[in-house]
């Protein structure tokens, strides 16, 4: 019974991602303006604030801009730089650090 | 003592220096993402959603008192999942043939290692990092994108891998039906929070099927993407750690203490 109802949620999930892959490649072959819009914009861009800009809303200043010249690229890699670090730090405190038990038995 | 600090300096480098260097190769340009940018929603709705938002960060923050009063050593296991949800929640992934860029969420996996709520408040902060230094998102918006990405992420995220676990679903699968389920459940909920929001003329689900049809052909695969990540960033720590995967302590002993009026 249980491996019934197993094979049966992984089958149920293996027809919910070709069904939507289908979805997605009638869209692709339906959509010739979603390239129109600039390679490799972002969906903010391509979605949010085309239809944004549609009902009358345009985007604000952010207020801190660091949307200038390489200074969003600079903040992008210290941000990152120091997020890889703490994730690292606690990955090995997790994983290597066997006498720091979480769970139940703790 | 003084030998072991600097063992431990040894062993923790290179795995900081790997990490960093990933961010830097995989950021290598400003990101394009999805979260609503400042002042795109009128003031009501915005409000609206951060009264909602507030609701489940409360109760989030309730919990990580709770649960780091018990247990100091839960502190690294928040640390890593922060750390992942901000990382993965502005990385930009292009979409070939779609020729456009938008980011997984985090949350689903998030959601998964340390409880909904939690994975919640853990987005709250992601998103006001991003809103704050990276012109990401916005505090207006603020409440709508902690709803999407932090709420319905966690939720749906948590509650596909609750479903597929309660189905003798392997770890993989139900880690993979989160990440996907969770991913596409935070773009539905943008497409509603912008088709409720902006009030055109028209029909609000006319207006929301629009949005979500125009969203459709970055997230598909993006939602694939994450789910893929998602079961294999879990399976990964269920083969090291399966302790932190207990799934009764997350789920029903938790609730059953809380019941009871115990600790969470």
């Amino acid at each position: 019974m249980n491996n019934i109802a197993g094979k049966l949620s992984v089958g149920l999930l293996i027809i919910i991602v070709l069904v939507a892959l289908s979805y997605w490649t009638v869209t692709m072959f339906s959509r010739a303006d979603v390239n129109a819009e600039g390679k490799w914009a972002g969906v903010d861009e391509t979605v949010i604030e085309k239809y944004a800009a549609a009902a009358g809303r345009e985007p604000l200043e952010p207020l801190i801009n660091t949307d200038q010249g390489d200074l969003l690229l600079f903040v992008f890699a210290l941000s990152g730089a120091a997020g890889g670090f703490v994730a690292g730090y606690c990955w090995r405190m997790l994983i290597h650090e066997k006498k720091r038990i979480i769970g139940p038995s703790s | 003592m003084q030998l072991n600090r600097y063992r431990w300096v040894t062993k923790c480098l290179p795995v900081a220096a790997i990490s960093a260097l990933f961010i830097f190769l995989f950021l290598p340009a400003p990101a394009y993402a999805m979260h609503i940018a400042e002042g795109i929603l009128p003031f009501y709705p915005a409000a609206a959603w951060y009264a909602l938002s507030a609701v489940f960060v409360g109760i989030g923050i309730y919990m990580i008192k709770r649960k780091t009063k018990e247990n100091r050593a839960v502190m690294p296991l928040l640390g890593i999942t922060g750390a992942a949800v901000f990382l993965i929640s502005c990385l930009p992934i292009p979409v070939p043939i779609a020729g456009t860029c938008s980011h997984p969420c985090g949350t689903p996996m998030a959601a998964i290692l340390v409880g909904p709520f939690i994975s919640t408040v853990l987005a709250a902060l992601a998103l006001l990092i991003q809103a704050l230094f990276l012109a990401h998102g916005g505090f207006t918006t603020w409440g709508a994108n902690i709803f999407s990405m932090g709420v319905m992420g966690s939720f749906v995220g948590f509650g596909s891998f609750v479903l597929f676990r309660r189905l003798h679903a392997p770890i993989f699968i139900a880690a993979f039906a989160a990440g996907l389920f969770g991913d596409w459940a935070t773009y539905v909920t943008t497409a509603f929070e912008l088709a409720s929001g902006l009030g055109t003329d028209g029909s609000l689900w006319t207006m929301f099927a629009t949005i979500l049809i125009a969203f459709a052909p970055t997230q598909i695969p993006l939602g694939i993407l994450e789910g893929l990540f998602t079961g294999g960033v879990v399976s990964l720590i269920y083969q090291q750690r399966p302790e932190l995967l207990d799934f009764r302590l997350a789920t029903a002993g938790i609730v059953k203490k809380m019941v009871k009026g115990g600790n969470a």
